[in-house]
């Protein structure tokens, strides 16, 4: 069906979640919403419920405590779906790596499919980061068939 | 007489068909002016259809067996309503049966255990304690002033009623295009499931629903959309052209009010549209007693 698979590439409502994040990623992440950026030009809706998601946006590092919650929110999504880690803390678990109760990135807990780099994250680079997971949504899609058939 | 019938037929048919188009067309052209209206750029017009399309490419995530029967049931009573209505049928029969579209959204949001869910439900209750007094003195008034509760009649000149509703229920109109807000889900009435504040309790009522459950309920209001603003043609009719025009002012109306307003709480809500809304539409019948 070439008219979801155009769909899917064109509507990409993501889901955003802070794990111990300073915050600074955050403001960012939000400032993509604002009339400058506006990523709903893009078809992107900033939700707040996993089950209408298709892409977890996540910020900072992930601890002891959010592990459960973040694995949850990512269990509840549909699929298809994707992860974007947003930030340093998110990629590697950044300045607090060394922390007794940070486990470190989000590809610790969860298959992240795009890294975006900074501290905090530049609005562009995130836009870019979804666009980009939004590209690979199509072969998850595909393998979500084959495993349906299976 | 076939031929009435297959004209009939062919109305219903063209109807489930071309109500979507008409619908989504203008929810994306609302999404676009709304967005104009802050100074963004905003999605592209057929953005709904995108939505749509991708919410039924996902997967099936069944909460339990009863919910998709709900969600069905809630755009079945909807196009049926439509359907009706495109026939000219029974106003007051039209009324129930949207109704019972809402109860079905209730229905599909109450069988759920999650308290979100729960308390979107109780909220979609209280907007229909809010609105329906409203639509049913619509329905009186409109009795009173043409004698019957079909709606074809006002549509046709065969049947003499040559000047169109609006003069003999001006106050029941500015009552329903009040109520309207409620139900075309806008601000400062949309306090169950907004097109905003995704992250807020006023998504209570759709957050067990999900992938092409969503996408029916998002169809379903595209059909609503088309029937309220074939309401609204309905007291300007003849010529239809100057009800649809008419119609198609009071959404862009509704847009603005939308995009100036706040969302207030439902107690607030129960009194402006109690006071207001069934105010105003009974001064207006008690009027067409007197005459």
């Amino acid at each position: 069906m070439g008219l979801v698979k155009k769909s899917r590439m064109k509507s990409p409502w993501v889901l955003h979640y802070d794990c111990t994040s300073c915050n600074g990623c955050d403001i960012e992440t939000l400032a993509c919403l604002t009339p400058l950026y506006d990523v709903e030009r893009f078809g992107i809706i900033n939700v707040g419920n996993p089950k209408h998601a298709d892409i977890l946006v996540v910020t900072g590092s992930v601890n002891k405590r959010n592990e459960k919650v973040l694995k949850n929110l990512y269990n509840q999504m549909p699929e298809p779906k994707a992860v974007v880690a947003v930030g340093a803390c998110a990629c590697t678990g950044g300045i607090f790596k060394d922390c007794y109760n940070v486990l470190g990135g989000v590809d610790k807990v969860l298959p992240v499919d795009v890294y975006v780099p900074g501290c905090c994250a530049k609005p562009e680079a995130i836009i870019d980061g979804i666009m980009i997971a939004v590209s690979k949504l199509e072969e998850k899609a595909e393998a979500m068939k084959a495993k349906a058939h299976a | 007489m076939d031929i009435v019938i297959l004209k009939d037929i062919l109305t219903v048919v063209a109807t489930i068909i071309l109500a979507p188009f008409i619908g989504g067309l203008l929810t994306g052209i609302d999404r676009k002016i709304t967005a104009r209206m802050q100074s963004r750029s905003g999605p592209p017009i057929f953005q709904p259809f995108y939505d749509l399309f991708k919410l039924l490419g996902k997967e099936r995530l069944i909460v339990n067996q009863t919910q998709m029967m709900f969600v069905i049931g809630h755009l079945f009573f909807a196009v049926a309503a439509l359907a009706m209505f495109m026939l000219g049928q029974d106003l007051l029969m039209l009324l129930f049966i949207m109704a019972f579209s809402s109860i079905m959204l209730i229905m599909g949001a109450m069988s759920v255990r999650s308290p979100y869910s729960k308390i979107g439900a109780q909220r979609e209750i209280v907007q229909i304690m809010a609105y329906e007094p409203v639509l049913i003195l619509m329905v009186v008034g409109v009795f009173l002033s043409t004698g019957s509760f079909m709606i074809r009649p006002l549509f046709s000149d065969m049947f003499g009623f040559g000047k169109p509703l609006l003069y003999d229920l001006p106050l029941v109109f500015i009552a329903f295009i009040y109520v309207l807000t409620i139900k075309l889900r806008k601000s400062p009435f949309d306090f169950s499931m907004s097109h905003h504040a995704h992250q807020e309790l006023i998504k209570g009522i759709t957050t067990e629903f999900s992938g092409p459950q969503l996408a029916v309920i998002e169809l379903t209001h595209w059909y609503e959309l088309v029937l309220f603003l074939g309401l609204i043609t309905m007291f300007f009719a003849q010529p239809v052209w100057i009800g649809i025009l008419i119609a198609l002012i009071c959404y862009f109306f509704e847009i603005v009010i939308d995009n100036i307003s706040a969302r207030m709480t439902w107690k607030w809500m129960l009194q402006a549209t109690w006071i207001v809304g069934i105010g105003v539409a009974m001064t207006n019948i008690i009027w067409l007693y007197l005459k």
